[in-house]
């Protein structure tokens, strides 16, 4: 079943009177279960292709299918809510809500979604055991490592069960052993969930984990293998 | 709901001092609204009781033709047999006293010092005179029968540079239109801690005022006092009068305070709207510095599927904090202030307007309605305050958002 379909998407950005043309006509197709890397050099449309998968941009042109719906045709709070319900995010950054707990940051998509108290704190211990962290729990984001926070960006990123996950450079700002910790972490959960993860990357180390490489240049795919 | 208050509050609690200011703020502004209020009613509650004690009392019964600001002696401009009209008011079971008086316009000289003076002849035993017999700061208090004895003011004694037991030159018109001359004794030294007042007028026993100025059997006007100045408008439809007589109530015989007290609002609400938007602006200051700082976390939330109108609800709690938080500060800085200016009072020395009666010292006086109307409005201000950056945040772009520097 595909997860993710996009049909000729081209995404121009206007920089004053200065046309970029992000990507320029991009078809693919992800199926559920899939460990996809889209790889590239800078610029190359990589996040931009993410974002679009993403929900958090619309194309200039073209069809982005998540889940078997068109997202294109929806509005603002519609993309949220798909978001909400079918997709997880890991950033490069990390991304956690500083003054919540590990716990907390955990717990927020679970809250956004209306999941009740007993439940939800069940699902958040199960999560913080996957990427272990348990005995972390009610730490802030500024009490934990790099490493640490990226793996409660997992945690939060799985809560809802969605569909498809989505990591922009997730292990661009970790040392070796906290990448290699990371993406093992992200290959077991794919492995144990069955869950898609897509995840925009050059470093070398994190391709080699993907089942499946697409390359992009210049806003195009030039190779998916 | 609980998750965005508590993310709120931490929010608020990531710069403490910020927070506090701003709250503070809020705090300051209430505070100062509630002082001015209660300055204000005290100012207006004790500048009407004022008036109404020393000068104008509830009602007065007059001739139709008397004109105050002449204070014609004329028979026909007086009420004849006013004991036996006071008498039959004093009766009513609202009235607290009812007297003759008689105002003659004159001069005090002494030496070669002189001041004009408003010649007031009073029943000293009237519970109306009270007032005057209670600022008695030294000699002794009229008696009906005196004849040669005067009751001056602080300020006029001061000017004249008269004491207690001094004789005085009285100059003042009579009924025919002449000038009586007659030399008194001061008896005695009174204050009514109204400079307006006590600088110009001078008691008199009635019967010794209608002879100087030969009105016999005549007074400018009845002096009513109530027992309840609400009662006023009952007790004027119970009264009946001749036909060459009118009443008058305390509000025709303050116009002028009435007005003042009315354009005075609309000036005070002026600064009410000065004060609220000053508050209003720090914090809006404040919020819009906390989205700008958040412009990441807004995009985290909104790329985790939080939907605009909560994260606009994520800013409005903030600013329902920093109000509750100002307002509680507010209250407590606002009540404990106006209870200090309650008990010792604001000196404001002879600041009087002219033709108003205000005392030298004005006691703030808090309201049950001014407390809550002017904390309700803070709160509803600083809330609304809020609701500019709550847009602001709920309707940044998450890709941009999520771009943003940390």
């Amino acid at each position: 079943m595909e997860v993710v379909k996009i049909e000729n998407v081209t995404r121009t950005y206007q920089i004053g009177k200065l046309e970029t043309r992000a990507l320029q006509g991009v078809d693919l197709s992800i199926a559920s279960g899939e460990f996809t890397s889209l790889v590239g050099p800078s610029g190359s449309g990589k996040t931009t292709l993410l974002q679009m998968i993403g929900c958090l941009d619309q194309p200039t042109s073209g069809r982005v299918h998540v889940n078997g719906k068109d997202v294109t045709k929806l509005n603002r709070n519609q993309r949220a809510d798909m978001r909400r319900e079918n997709i997880g995010f890991i950033f490069q950054f990390f991304a956690l809500i500083p003054t919540l707990s590990a716990y907390e940051n955990v717990e927020m998509p679970l809250l956004l979604n209306g999941m009740g108290a007993n439940e939800r704190k069940e699902r958040v211990m199960e999560l913080l055991k996957a990427v272990d962290l348990l005995d972390r729990a009610n730490n802030r984001p500024d009490q934990l490592s790099g490493g640490q926070q990226q793996r409660v960006a997992i945690a939060r990123a799985l809560a809802p069960k969605p569909a498809l996950i989505l990591a922009d450079e997730p292990t661009a700002n970790l040392d070796t052993t906290n990448g290699k910790q990371v993406m093992d972490i992200m290959e077991k959960l794919n492995k144990e969930t069955g869950v898609t993860f897509v995840f925009a990357t050059h470093d070398p180390r994190v391709i080699s984990y993907a089942r499946r490489v697409v390359t992009l240049q210049d806003g195009l795919i030039v190779k998916d293998s | 709901m609980i998750q965005i208050l508590k993310m709120a509050f931490r929010d608020l609690g990531r710069n403490r001092r910020r927070s506090f200011f701003s709250a503070l703020a809020v705090g300051a502004g209430l505070a100062l609204l509630i002082l001015m209020a209660s300055v204000i009613e005290g100012e207006m509650g004790s500048a009407i009781e004022s008036a109404i004690q020393l000068q104008s009392g509830h009602i007065q019964i007059r001739a139709k033709t008397y004109d105050e600001n002449r204070s014609s002696l004329k028979w026909v401009d007086l009420v004849e047999n006013p004991e036996q009209m006071a008498s039959l008011i004093s009766g009513l079971a609202e009235v607290k006293a009812a007297t003759p008086r008689l105002y003659a316009s004159g001069f005090l000289s002494s030496g070669t010092q002189s001041a004009g003076a408003r010649i007031t002849g009073i029943d000293p035993l009237s519970p109306a005179s009270d007032p005057y017999r209670e600022g008695l700061i030294s000699g002794n208090y009229l008696n009906p029968d005196d004849r040669d004895a005067v009751l001056i003011g602080k300020p006029m004694a001061d000017k004249l540079s008269l004491k207690v037991g001094d004789n005085v030159s009285l100059s003042l018109n009579t009924s025919d239109g002449n000038v009586q001359d007659q030399t008194f004794t001061v008896k005695g030294i009174y204050t009514t801690n109204t400079y307006g007042f006590d600088s110009t007028t001078v008691f008199l026993p009635l019967s010794k005022a209608q002879a100087i100025t030969q009105t016999e059997n005549h007074a400018s006007t009845i002096f009513i006092l109530l027992k309840d100045t609400a009662q006023t408008d009952a007790v004027v439809r119970a009264l009946s009068i001749s036909s060459g007589l009118v009443i008058k109530t305390w509000k025709d015989l303050n116009a002028l305070f009435v007005d003042y007290e009315a354009m005075a609002q609309s000036y005070i609400s002026i600064f009410y709207l000065i004060i609220l938007a000053i508050s209003a602006s720090v914090i809006i200051n404040t919020l819009i510095m906390s989205v700008y700082e958040r412009t990441r976390e807004i995009g985290i939330l909104s790329a985790i599927g939080m939907r605009g109108n909560r994260i606009m609800m994520l800013f409005l709690a903030e600013s329902s904090m920093l109000a509750v938080g100002g307002v509680i500060m507010g209250l407590l800085i606002g009540v404990l202030s106006t209870l200090y200016f309650n008990v010792n009072g604001f000196y404001i020395g002879n600041m009087g307007l002219s033709g108003m009666l205000i005392t030298d010292t004005i006691y703030a006086k808090l309201t049950m309605d001014n407390l809550v109307n002017l904390t309700i409005l803070t709160f509803v201000v600083t809330l609304l305050s809020g609701l500019y950056p709550a847009v602001m945040a709920s309707r940044m772009q998450p890709i941009a958002a999520l771009r943003a520097e940390k």
